[in-house]
Order: structure tokens, then sequence, then C-alpha cells
């Protein structure tokens, strides 16, 4: 069982996909497990085939329990069960087609790469009942939610004695790149100001790697990687930080596809292991409904958090005069057993140099 | 399409994005961010819908002229080809 974030304890197994003969090559998705934060699919990390299963369905167990042996490929007249129709239908679709008693044989996914999602079933179930009202999730799964946010959180609260710095950045060398760059893109391809702020924050951490990190057992340990968890509000409320991996290597077009994809699977209950397992830092932009500044609890074992808050017009003074400007709040929420204030304040710093050279993103 | 046709389909690309549309009714006035808690991933969303459904190009300068769903209708009217295209 995969520690899917530092606040899981235990998970549920929800379902096998793949099942003993199979082969299975690393990303593959083999199980999903049910938590707090809703039901993960969970990935292989090496290539081989399903020895046996050794957790059954229904099953609940601590992390780091074994769920299966899976040995080494090269074991001749394994049975090949390849199910790729299950693996592209989300674990939320499954269980909500089966809620709904909907064949998900005649569904068509609008996923990410053709996957059903659970729209998708509750459209495809509206549309035989003529009724398109979808169902409100279980009152158990938002309670679940809630309960792990809260232990996460008070952790943090107990445990991480916070700082707090906030900066005003000048984002109007940022949007008109980003306007001019829009008007050259189909609908599809557009990017929105979050793309550029996270691109920002995680090339900025390259040289602040103090923030980017965990702390584990009285120590800090680096990143292996600028994984910035992107905070994800949900819309039947919770809240999940999935990671865009090695964000500070991703093109601005890479990281905006990659957001998108994982703000469409976090909404619709698809998201994966290696989404919620390893984020370095979290990203939020509380900004976007409406607040001027966000000042956020870091989710341990993480040591920092940057917030943005909305990026509007306001009076800021340039070449000696005030003028109206889209202006923008970065604050960070520093862990302060790991850094200090002075090194958080470059990392805002450097966030705000790289904004005003978009085009080096 | 008449204006009633394009109202029901853009309620429908819209209850795709914040399926709690279906169960109450959408002031037709009011700000659609505001009213459905839609963040800048959802508007973008909701413009693509838009262009697969009714095969229009929406450029970022016209969002402000999407704010309600009153100016959406009046938007996709003026816009509309007579045939347009599905989704599927």
């Amino acid at each position: 069982m995969p520690s899917l974030g530092a606040d899981m304890e235990a998970g549920t197994l929800v379902e096998w996909l793949k099942h003993p003969g199979d082969r299975v090559k690393r990303g593959d998705i083999v199980a999903v497990v049910d938590t707090q934060k809703g039901a993960i699919e969970i990935e292989v990390f090496e290539d081989g085939v399903v020895d046996r299963t050794v957790v059954e369905p229904g099953q609940k167990v601590p992390v780091g329990t074994v769920l299966a042996v899976i040995r080494p490929d090269g074991a001749a007249g394994a049975s090949l069960v390849h199910d790729d129709e299950r693996a592209r239908i989300s674990p939320l679709a499954r269980k909500v087609a089966s809620e709904l008693g909907v064949d998900l044989a005649s569904v068509t996914g609008t996923g990410p790469h053709g996957a059903v999602t659970r729209e998708d079933v509750e459209r495809a179930a509206g549309r035989r009942r003529g009724v398109a009202s979808a169902p409100p999730p279980s009152a158990d799964r938002a309670t679940a939610m809630r309960d792990a946010i809260a232990a996460a959180m008070t952790r943090s609260k107990r445990e991480i004695p916070h700082y707090y710095l906030s900066t005003t950045i000048d984002m109007h060398a940022a949007l008109a790149w980003l306007t001019a760059e829009n008007a050259a893109r189909p609908v599809g391809d557009r990017i929105l100001p979050a793309a550029l702020l996270i691109k920002a924050t995680a090339t900025a951490l390259v040289a602040v790697p103090e923030l980017n990190g965990y702390w584990i057992d009285g120590a800090f340990r680096t990143g292996t990687g600028i994984h910035v968890g992107v905070a994800i509000a949900l819309r039947n409320g919770g809240l999940v930080a999935p990671a865009l991996h090695d964000a500070n290597r991703l093109t601005i077009p890479d990281l905006m596809r990659q957001l998108q994809d994982l703000v469409t699977r976090a909404r619709s209950g698809s998201l994966k292991s290696s989404d919620v397992s390893d984020a370095t830092i979290t990203v939020t932009n509380l900004g976007d409904q409406g607040v001027d500044a966000t000042f956020g609890i870091i989710y341990p074992p993480q040591v920092a958090l940057v917030g943005f808050g909305r990026i509007a017009a306001r009076p800021a003074v340039v070449d000696g005069k005030v003028d109206a400007r889209p202006l923008v709040t970065a604050t960070l929420s520093g862990d302060h057993r790991a850094s200090d204030g002075h090194r958080g304040g470059l990392l805002l710093t450097a966030i705000a140099r790289h904004l005003q050279q978009p085009e080096t993103l | 399409m008449t204006s009633d046709e394009i109202r029901t389909a853009a309620v429908d690309v819209l209850g795709r994005i914040a399926p709690e549309i279906a169960a109450r009714p959408l002031d037709a006035h009011a700000d659609l961010r505001d009213e459905l808690d839609l963040d800048s991933m959802d508007f973008l969303r909701f413009v693509l819908a838009l262009h697969e459904r009714f095969g229009i190009e929406v450029p970022e300068s016209d969002y402000p002229q999407l704010a309600t769903l009153d100016r959406v209708v009046a938007y996709l009217a003026a816009r509309c080809r007579p045939e347009p295209s599905s989704t599927h």
C-alpha cells in the first residue's frame, strides 16, 4: 500500500485491474485504492509479471503493506490479459456507472486520452432516463476528505513554525506576453496566467533549494526534483494538491497541458498514485476566486507553500509616475526549521524577476 | 438555430462543467463565474466546449462578452452558423 500523501495511514483496495499472470510495465495502473481523498489509481514501478495478489478487494490495510508480488519479466507462458478498456475508465466513473446501472461499453469518454469520466457516465444515464441531474457525492466521502484535511492541517500548525512573507509583483510584462501568445493559439491551446506563475515559482526554486523538499525525522531532505503540488478546489468541497513533476523543466505550453489534465482528473476523481505522492512544494492560486492574497498552511512534510492572489489593476509607481498596473500579491509560507526569512525572501524576489521576462520561462 | 435552442445548448455545456446548474434555476443576468463558481480553468473549458459545440472561435478579447447567460446567447446567436457542428 503506497503512501499517497503524508496524511495517509491506510487505504482500502477497491479492485485489481491486473491479475496473476498479467504482464505489467512501469506506469501501468494495476489497482484502485480508496483513500480519504477519494479513489486513486495505483501505478506499478517495476516491469514484470503479476505473480500473485496478496490483498483482496475490500480489505483495508496500513501504508507499507505488500499488495501484490511481481516477478521479473521473462517468465514465458504468462497469460496476457490487457484490459485497456477498463484502464481508461476512472474509478469514480465505474462506481457511478454501477450505481446508475449504466453499461460502460456504451459510454463515450471525453476525459484525457478518451477516458470515461463520471460526467460522461452521468450524461449517459441522463440521456437514457431523460434526467440531467447529477447525484450528490456521498456524505461519507465529503466527511472523510474533511477529516484528512483536518488531520494534515492540524499536524502542520502543531509541528511547523511557519513564517510568512509577501511581495507585490507587476504582471504587465507577463500578461502582455500571454495575450500575444494566446491570440495566435486555438482555444484548446490557450495558456492561463496560473501556468506562468507555477513555472516562475519552479524556476525560482532552483536557486533556493532549501524550500523544495521535506522535513522528515528532524532534518531537511532536498527534493529529488521540483514537483509542484497544485492546490485544486473540488466542486463539491474539499481540496487536493497533485503534483506537476519537474515543473522547472516543462515548457509553458507543456506545463499548461499537464495542469489542465491534472485539474480535469482531480475533479473527475481519476488521480493516479504518482500524482499525489511526491509534491515537494505547494502552489495555491486562490486569487482566481477573487482574494487579494493567501497565506497558506504548509502541507507536511513539505517546507514551503507559495500563494498567489488575484491579478488586478491597481495603482503602482512606474518611472516616477502613478499608473494602473496589473499587480499580484505573492506570498510564501515557510517552515522556519528548514529555512530563514532571508532565503524565503530570495525566492519571492526570484519569482518576481522571472515574471518580468516571461519569454525566458 | 433559434435563440431558445442556443440557450438550451449553452446551459447544457455549462452543466458539464458545473453539474449543480441542473438543480436550481440560473439567473440569466448574473455573472456566470460568480453564479456557478467557475475558476479560470472552468471558464477555459466552457469556451472550448462552445467552440466544439457551435464551431466558433472565441478570442480572449471577447471573454467579457460571455459574462452572463443572456450575453452568451446573444454572442452565439450573432455568430452561429446555420448548421452548427456537433460535439461528437
